[in-house]
C-alpha cells in the first residue's frame, strides 16, 4: 500500500473490513462514517437483542432479532447516504472470508467480542498481509493495538489467557466463593437434569456409596409425582450428599464444615404441600417463569433459603411440566430466564450450606453468564481510538503506532495512555517459521487425539491438513472424494506409528490450514510416559505460546472444571484487555493506583515482560519491555 | 441531586435494557441517573457524543439549548443531522438534534430551551443538575459557570471544546463528595473542593509544574486573543497567527513562563482547526465527558479534576489538576 500525503486523501481511497458490528462495532461504524471512510465493509453473525440496546445506539427496540451488520449500515447511511457500507450477516470464520477476499481492504478493524474469532482474524491478516486494529472493552476499561506483518507483534505473539476454570473438588466438595456454587448448580445439577445424562458429570463424586449406584436417584421413578421428585432431588443435593461428605473427617479438618439442608428445614410443611400447586394461571402466556409464579418480581433482591427453596422447587416441575421435550437436551443458557432463577436457586441453597453469602437472580446471572459489563462510553473512546490509528496505518506512518489503554483511574496524570507497539515474537508460530515440538506416545496415540487436542483447540485451526513428508494423512473440509474421505477417517483411528507414513520419533509433520493459509511444522518427540495429574492430554506441546491454564489444583485433583459458558453479548472479553504478559509486575510501577492494574490483569498469566517509561524531556513514552530471557523487545523505529 | 436518594425500583424494562451498564455502577447509580437533569448549552460534533452517551445511560431528562440555525457546516461531525436541506432547513440545531435524541432510548425526556446562552439566569439553571457549555465565547462560560456557582443547590459545570485533533474538558464540581474504590475492594468517602472557572484560569504560569499540558497554556492563549479581538470561538486562522504568537510572548513575560512552553507548531494548528472537529476525537472528548458526568451523578469514582486534555498527535489523554491563585493577593 502506498502511504498517501494526506489524511483525507488516504481515508478517501481506503477500503476497510470490520468485523463486529457490536459494542464497538456501532460506535466504529459512525465514526468512519463522519471522518470522511466511503467503502466500508462490515461482518456481523449476530442478531440485535434488548440488553444491546443501551449501547448499541444504532439499534432501537423494533430492530430486535434483525442483522446486527445490516441495521448497523441502514442507520449509518441516514446520515451518510452517499457513502458505500456492505454488510454480511455471517461468520467472519465462513469460508467465502478467505485470503483472497481479505486482500480487497487497505486494514481490517476488529470489534470483536471472543478469542477464537479474533485469532482466526489475525491469521487471515498475516496472510492477506493487511494491517490489523484489534479492540476490546470491558466496563470502564479498554484497549487498540496495531499488527502489521513484520513491523509489531501479531495478535497472537502473546499468550492469551483461557477462560478460568476451577478444580474439580472445590465444585463438588469445598466451595468457598459464590461462583463455585455457581459452577456447581451449572455445570454439574443443571446438566445432570436437564442436559445429557449420558455425559460425565462430577456431580456425586464424593458419594462412593454403592447404594446410589444401581438406580440413577436422579431419574423420575414411575410413580412420582413432580413435587414429590423435587423435593426427592433437593434432599439428595443439599441434604444426603453434605451428609456423606461430612463423613470424610479429613476434608474438614481445617475447614467450617457444611450443614445438611433438607426441604423439612428449608420450607415449613404447608408450602412444601402449596408449593406444587402454585399459581400456574400466570405462566400461560408467558414464558414459565418460576419468579413470576411465586411473585419474586425485583431481580436485584436477595431471596431467604425459604424462598430460594421455593423458586428450586417451582423451577424444577416448570421445566418438566412446560419444557419436557428439551430436557436431555439443555444446556445453560443466560438468556433463559427459567434456568437462570433454577442455577441461581441451586447456587444460593448450596452457599447457605457451606456459609458463603448469598446472590441475587441479577448478580447470579452475571457470574453464570459470564457476562462482561459494558458501557457506551468506553466503546465510543475505543471506536475514536481505532480510527485514530487507522488513519495512521492508512498513511503508513508507522512510527507513531501507538497501542492505547483505557484507564478508569489515572496513571501519571493519563486516562489514554499510549504505548509503543512491540517487534514480532520471534519464536510466535503464527507469525514466524518456527517449529513447534510434541512430546506424545506415538505408539498409543492416535492421529484423531493430535487432531483434535492440539491443532485444533490448541492451534486454532478450522480445517486443517496434515502431511507426514510428502504424504498426506490426513484432510478436513468440503470437497473431498468419497474414496479419500474414507481413507482419511481409517487414518484418524490409527495410531501415529501405523499411519500410512509412520509417525515416529524425529518425524517431522506439517500441518496447514488452507483458509487461513497458517502452516506450521511439528517435530514429534516420541515418549513413552506422561503424568496423568500434570499431563492429562498424554502429550505436551512446546514452543508454543498459545492460551495457559495455570489453575492450580491443591488437592491434587487431576481434572478440574471449565467454566462451560464462554462470554459471549458482549464487546470484549475480560481476559483480552491484558494484552500484555507481565504488565501485571511491571506495569504496576507505572500505574498508580492497584485497581486499574488488578482490572487490566484480573486474568493473566505468565508474568514475564516489564514496561519502561521513558522519558525523553517532555514525551512520555510507556515502553514495555520483555523479561531478558525472552530476548529484549526493542522499540519499533 | 440533593437528597435525591435511590428509594423506588427499577422496572423490569429498566433492568433489562440497562443491565450491561448496571454491572457496571450498580443500581444505586443507575437509579440516580434516572433523576438527574442535563442541560447542554451548544450543539456540535462533541455534545453530540456527550448527548448520545448520556441518553444511553438514562439520565432523567435531557435539555438543549443551540437557537443556531442549521447549516451545512454543522454536518460535519454530527450525526444526528440527515445531510438533507429540507428535514433540516429553517429549524435550529437544538430541534433537529432533539429529535434524533428522542429516539435513542424512549425512556429520556429530551427537550429543547430557546435563548441566548449568555444571558442564562440562575433561576433557570435551578432546574438542573449539569450543565455542559461548548462552542461558547470565554465571557459565556464565566458568566454561566459564575451563575452555577451562586444557586444554593449544587450544579455541576462543564465545559468541553474539540479544536481539530485537541480537545479540552473543564470542570467545576464545587464541592464534590464521593465514594472513592480502593485498591483491594474496600470504599473511602472523599471530598474535593474545585476553583472556579474564573480561579482555574487566573494561576499565575511559573507557579504550575513544568510537566503542565502545552495545551492548558495554549488554549488560554487563544481564548485571550479571540476575547481581545472580538472574535467568536473558532473564528481564526493561520492568518492570525503573528498576532497570536506575540499574544502568546505578552503573556509568557507577564507570567515567567518560557514561550518554548507553548509550541508554535500546537498554536498553528489550533489556529488552522478553526471550528473544525476532528469526529474521532469528539468521540473520545464525548466519551470522557459522559463518563465524567455519571461519576458525578452517581457520587461513585475518582473525577476528573479539573482539566482533561486530548491530542491525538501523540495520542494521550491527560488530566491537569490546576490550582486557584493563593489567597493572599499580590
Amino acid at each position: 500500500m502506498a502511504a498517501a500525503a494526506s489524511s483525507e486523501e488516504a481515508v478517501k481511497a481506503a477500503k476497510v473490513l470490520m468485523v463486529g458490528a457490536g459494542g464497538i462495532g456501532c460506535e466504529l461504524l459512525k465514526t468512519l462514517a463522519l471522518s470522511g471512510f466511503s467503502d466500508i465493509h462490515i461482518i456481523d453473525l449476530d442478531t440485535i437483542e434488548v440488553s444491546n440496546l443501551n449501547r448499541q445506539f444504532l439499534f432501537r427496540q423494533s430492530h430486535v432479532g434483525q442483522s446486527k451488520a445490516k441495521v448497523a449500515r441502514d442507520a449509518v447511511l441516514k446520515f451518510r447516504p452517499n457513502i458505500n457500507i456492505t454488510p454480511y450477516h455471517a461468520n467472519v470464520k465462513d469460508s467465502k472470508f478467505n485470503v483472497e477476499f481479505f486482500k480487497q481492504f487497505n486494514v481490517v478493524l476488529n470489534g470483536l467480542d471472543n478469542l477464537d474469532a479474533r485469532r482466526h482474524v489475525n491469521r487471515l491478516c498475516l496472510a492477506a498481509e493487511v494491517p490489523l486494529v484489534e479492540s476490546g472493552t470491558t466496563g470502564f476499561l479498554g484497549q487498540v493495538t496495531v499488527h502489521v506483518k513484520g513491523k509489531t507483534e501479531c495478535y497472537e505473539c502473546q499468550p492469551k489467557p483461557v477462560p478460568k476454570s476451577y478444580p474439580v473438588c472445590t465444585i463438588t466438595s469445598t466451595p468457598s466463593k459464590f461462583v463455585h456454587c455457581i459452577v456447581w448448580a451449572k455445570d454439574l445439577l443443571f446438566a445432570k437434569l436437564f442436559g445429557d445424562r449420558n455425559q460425565d458429570n462430577d456431580l456425586n463424586v464424593r458419594s462412593n456409596d454403592d447404594s446410589g449406584s444401581k438406580t440413577d436417584v436422579f431419574e423420575r421413578n414411575v410413580d412420582e409425582d413432580l413435587p414429590q421428585y423435587a423435593q426427592r432431588i433437593y434432599d439428595h443435593v443439599f441434604g444426603y450428599n453434605i451428609e456423606t461428605a461430612l463423613a470424610n473427617e479429613e476434608t474438614w479438618k481445617n475447614r467450617k464444615k457444611p450443614y445438611p439442608i433438607y426441604i423439612r428445614d428449608a420450607l415449613p410443611e404447608d408450602a412444601v404441600q402449596r408449593n406444587g400447586s402454585s399459581r400456574d394461571h400466570k405462566n400461560e402466556e408467558h414464558e414459565p417463569s418460576a419468579t413470576v409464579s411465586l411473585g419474586l418480581r425485583n431481580p436485584q433482591e436477595i431471596w431467604s433459603l425459604a424462598d430460594n427453596s421455593r423458586v428450586f422447587l417451582e423451577a424444577l416441575k416448570l421445566f418438566f411440566e412446560k419444557r419436557e421435550k428439551e430436557i436431555g437436551n439443555l444446556i445453560f443458557d443466560k438468556d433463559d430466564q427459567l434456568a437462570v432463577e433454577f442455577v441461581t436457586a441451586a447456587a444460593n441453597i448450596r452457599a447457605s450450606s457451606f456459609g458463603i453469602p448469598p446472590h441475587s437472580l441479577f448478580e447470579a446471572k452475571g457470574v453464570a453468564g459470564n457476562i462482561v459489563h459494558a458501557v457506551a462510553t468506553t466503546n465510543a473512546i475505543i471506536a475514536g481510538l481505532i480510527v485514530i490509528e487507522a488513519i495512521k496505518v492508512l498513511k503508513g506512518d508507522y512510527q507513531n503506532y501507538r497501542m492505547t489503554y483505557c484507564l478508569e483511574h489515572p496513571s501519571r496524570k493519563m486516562l489514554l495512555m499510549p504505548v509503543e507497539p512491540f517487534e514480532p515474537n520471534k519464536s510466535c508460530y503464527v507469525c514466524s517459521e518456527t517449529p513447534l515440538v510434541l512430546e506424545v506416545n506415538t505408539k498409543t496415540t492416535k492421529l484423531r487425539e493430535v487432531i483434535d487436542k492440539v491443532i485444533k483447540s490448541k492451534l486454532g485451526m478450522n480445517l486443517p491438513l496434515v502431511m507426514v513428508g510428502a504424504t498426506l494423512v490426513f484432510e478436513d473440509g468440503e470437497g473431498l472424494e468419497p474414496d479419500e474421505a474414507a481413507n482419511y477417517a481409517l487414518n484418524l483411528e490409527k495410531v501415529l506409528a501405523e499411519l500410512p507414513a509412520p509417525v515416529v520419533n524425529d518425524t517431522k509433520i506439517t500441518v496447514e490450514d488452507f483458509q487461513q493459509e497458517l502452516k506450521c511444522s511439528i517435530n514429534i518427540k516420541h515418549r513413552d510416559e506422561f503424568d496423568e495429574e500434570k499431563e492429562p492430554d498424554g502429550m505436551v506441546l512446546a514452543g508454543w505460546s498459545g492460551p495457559v491454564d495455570k489453575q492450580v489444583n491443591s488437592n491434587g485433583d487431576k481434572r478440574s472444571v471449565p467454566s462451560s459458558s464462554s462470554a459471549d453479548d458482549i464487546d470484549s472479553t475480560a481476559e483480552d484487555i491484558p494484552v500484555k504478559p507481565g504488565m501485571k509486575r511491571k506495569l504496576n510501577e507505572i500505574l498508580e493506583s492497584q485497581e486499574n492494574f488488578d482490572a487490566l490483569q484480573n486474568q493473566s498469566d505468565v508474568g514475564s515482560s516489564s514496561a519502561q517509561v521513558v522519558e525523553d524531556d517532555d514525551d512520555d513514552i510507556v515502553m514495555l519491555d520483555e523479561d531478558p530471557k525472552q530476548g529484549k523487545k526493542k522499540r519499533l523505529q | 441531586m440533593d437528597g435525591g436518594g435511590a428509594e423506588g425500583e427499577l422496572t423490569a424494562q429498566e433492568t433489562a435494557l440497562y443491565d450491561r451498564q448496571i454491572r457496571v455502577w450498580g443500581v444505586d447509580a443507575q437509579k440516580r441517573l434516572s433523576k438527574a437533569h442535563v442541560l447542554v448549552c451548544g450543539m456540535n460534533g462533541t455534545t453530540i457524543e456527550f448527548c448520545k452517551n448520556i441518553v444511553l445511560a438514562g439520565v432523567g431528562s435531557l435539555s438543549l439549548i443551540d437557537d443556531h440555525m442549521v447549516t451545512e457546516d454543522d454536518l460535519n461531525a454530527n450525526f444526528l443531522i440527515p445531510p438533507d436541506g429540507s428535514i433540516y432547513g429553517g429549524r435550529s440545531r437544538a430541534e433537529v438534534c432533539c429529535e434524533s435524541l428522542k429516539d435513542f432510548n424512549p425512556m429520556v425526556r429530551v427537550s429543547v430551551e430557546k435563548g441566548d446562552p449568555s444571558l442564562i439566569d440562575g433561576e433557570f439553571l435551578e432546574k438542573f443538575d449539569i450543565v455542559v457549555v461548548s462552542g461558547a465565547s470565554l465571557k459565556t462560560k464565566l458568566f454561566i459557570n459564575e451563575n452555577c456557582r451562586k444557586r444554593s443547590k449544587r450544579i455541576a459545570f462543564y465545559a468541553i471544546d474539540c479544536k481539530d485533533s485537541c480537545g479540552e474538558i473543564f470542570v467545576d464540581l464545587q464541592k464534590h463528595s464521593y465514594v472513592q474504590k480502593k485498591p483491594g475492594g474496600e470504599t473511602a468517602q472523599q471530598e474535593l473542593t474545585y476553583p472556579s472557572l474564573q480561579e482555574a484560569i487566573s494561576v499565575r504560569w511559573n507557579n504550575l509544574p513544568k510537566k503542565t499540558a502545552k495545551l492548558y497554556f495554549a488554549m488560554r492563549v487563544l481564548e485571550n486573543y479571540e476575547l481581545s479581538e472580538g472574535r467568536s470561538p473558532g473564528e481564526t486562522t493561520l492568518s492570525d497567527t503573528a498576532a497570536v504568537l506575540s499574544r502568546r510572548k505578552d503573556m509568557c513575560d507577564k507570567m515567567s513562563l518560557s514561550e518554548s512552553q507553548i509550541p508554535t507548531a500546537l498554536m498553528e494548528r489550533l489556529l488552522a482547526a478553526g471550528k473544525k472537529e476532528h469526529p474521532p476525537v469528539c468521540a473520545i472528548l464525548g466519551g470522557i465527558l459522559g463518563q465524567e458526568v455519571i461519576k458525578s451523578i452517581s457520587c461513585k469514582g475518582d473525577p476528573i479534576k479539573n482539566f482533561f486534555y486530548f491530542d491525538a498527535a501523540d495520542g494521550k489523554g491527560v488530566m491537569e489538576d490546576i490550582p486557584p491563585p493563593p489567597p493572599t493577593a499580590n
